[in-house]
């Protein structure tokens, strides 16, 4: 019952994570203005590889915040198992700062919306961009991703799964059924 | 852990160590949210606080306020002097009227022991205990023990030594729930007719020496001495009390390292605590007072969002 396919690789995550890099570089002219934002847990470990990456570019090391959105949410009350609340860290002002706020998977767009109000209560930025590891669709709010990793359309029923060395132990994303998942 | 099922949180008795772990790091991301420029998130957004309280408090009541209000939960503080309370109405009836307005969570604070586990029976409401008799304080407890943790990095294996009228203390039996759950060591120390027989059975230590108590301690909670409820014979009188059980920078002085000070409040000073360690650099008093808006605010948000199994 149980299918998985391999949808990218640890060389596929680190050629775009390579890709979305330059891309922000060419993007943004002064590197001054630009702060990355990591919403918690997986997005946190990409926006630290972007921000590495960017460094080796521009000699330049942007600041770096975390976000859990989990007070911003829109379906505490509803959804099962407990949320467990994780830290927010942003230890600069992102006052007129250019953002881009990152996350591994770009699925329904609810998470992206808590961010981008709990963003706001931290100040006025000059605007915020989002940068996504994979896009696999089925949005339910007008959002979309200005970097996106791999475009991936997949049915709602399935399971994206992306794992990262820092808290799994490889790099890989995965595509899987639900009703077919193994544990 | 997976899921946070008490729909209500009366005291750390009924808490195993790994629900008091979850408080202490669910308000370890809550704390940050003080430091924000605006103060408030939306975990709680459209429910309704009742702060009930059938004693007098401010520091509690205010911080209990303080913490829902950061949620984004709308308060109405029950003034029991002004209530129909006077006019006869039970405790329950009282709770059911909240009840009925659409009250989603109920902070209460009554002189008779287990008033708030009565309420919680009896509604659908979540109920948090605010201090009740001399039953428990839970979240006074959480906060002490999130501030140690703070401080120390750890509560496994601290020793942490009570000091003051433990028999009539729900914040010191809180906190010895608590604390020995967590694997701290705990000493009480008072005078004898301070110390409830057979409290050795809860885990702890007894002496009757403050300088014994302090020796070895990591952390000493100083409670505060509560004159105004006793005034019987048996009782010490105050000056007395500070010389032989009162934490002066003498005692301090004599120990060679650099021992935490932690006191609910209010403070009465140069009873329990001389001014000097009240403002001194090893009181970690209003860093509490702090903490204390976080660790309510995860316990607001846990019994709020509670899975019922």
């Amino acid at each position: 019952m149980s299918k998985e396919r391999i949808i990218l690789s640890d060389q596929d995550i680190k050629k775009i994570l390579q890709r979305l890099a330059h891309q922000i570089v060419e993007k943004n002219i002064n590197p001054g203005e630009l702060v990355l934002i990591g919403i918690q847990t997986r997005g946190v470990y990409i926006a630290q590889r972007v921000q590495a990456i960017i460094k080796e570019i521009e000699s330049q090391e942007i600041p770096l915040g975390i976000l859990g959105i989990t007070l911003y949410r829109d379906d505490l009350t509803t959804i099962g198992p407990n949320p467990v609340v994780k830290e927010t860290k942003i230890g600069f002002d992102i006052k007129g700062k250019r953002v881009i706020l990152i996350d591994d998977v770009l699925f329904t767009g609810r998470t992206v919306r808590a961010a981008l109000d709990e963003i706001m209560d931290f100040g006025r930025p000059q605007g915020i961009e989002l940068l996504v590891l994979v896009d696999r669709g089925h949005r339910e709010l007008p959002i979309r991703a200005d970097y996106v990793g791999k475009n991936m359309p997949t049915s709602k029923d399935e399971l994206v799964e992306v794992k990262l060395k820092e808290a799994d132990s490889l790099d890989q994303v995965t595509i899987k059924t639900k009703n077919g998942k193994v544990d | 852990m997976e899921k946070w099922t008490k729909k209500d949180l009366l005291g750390l008795e009924e808490l195993s160590r790994e629900e008091i772990e979850h408080v202490l790091s669910t308000a370890e991301s809550f704390k940050e949210v003080s430091t924000r420029e605006i103060k408030k998130v939306p975990a709680l957004r459209g429910k309704t606080v009742v702060n009930l309280f059938y004693e007098p408090s401010t520091r509690t009541r205010v911080s209990f306020e303080v913490a829902a209000k950061r949620l984004s939960a709308d308060v109405i503080n029950v003034a029991i002097e002004t209530s129909s309370v006077k006019k006869g109405e039970t405790l329950t009836d009282t709770g059911k009227n909240i009840e009925a307005l659409k009250a989603d969570i109920i902070v209460v604070r009554h002189s008779s022991s287990g008033a708030p586990a009565m309420l919680a029976e009896s509604l659908k409401a979540n109920v948090v205990n605010a201090g009740d008799g001399w039953h428990e304080h839970p979240t006074q407890a959480l906060l002490d023990m999130f501030t140690l943790k703070e401080k120390i990095g750890r509560i496994q294996g601290l020793k942490v030594s009570i000091v003051g009228d433990i028999a009539h203390s729900r914040v010191a039996r809180s906190n010895i729930w608590g604390l020995t759950k967590l694997g701290a060591l705990v000493t009480v120390c008072a005078p004898k007719v301070l110390i409830p027989e057979g409290i050795e059975q809860m885990g702890v230590r007894v002496t009757h020496d403050i300088d014994q108590a302090l020796k070895d301690a990591d952390a000493v909670n100083v409670l505060r001495m509560q004159f105004e409820r006793d005034e019987s014979a048996a009782f010490p009188k105050q000056l007395e009390y500070f010389k032989t059980f009162g934490i002066t920078s003498q005692r301090l002085k004599k120990l060679k390292k650099n021992i935490i000070v932690m006191h609910p409040g209010p403070i009465n000073r140069g009873i329990e605590i001389s001014s000097e360690v009240a403002d001194g650099e090893n009181s970690v008093i209003l860093e509490q007072v702090t903490n204390g808006i976080a660790v309510r605010m995860a316990a607001l948000f846990l019994v709020s969002n509670s899975q019922q199994e």
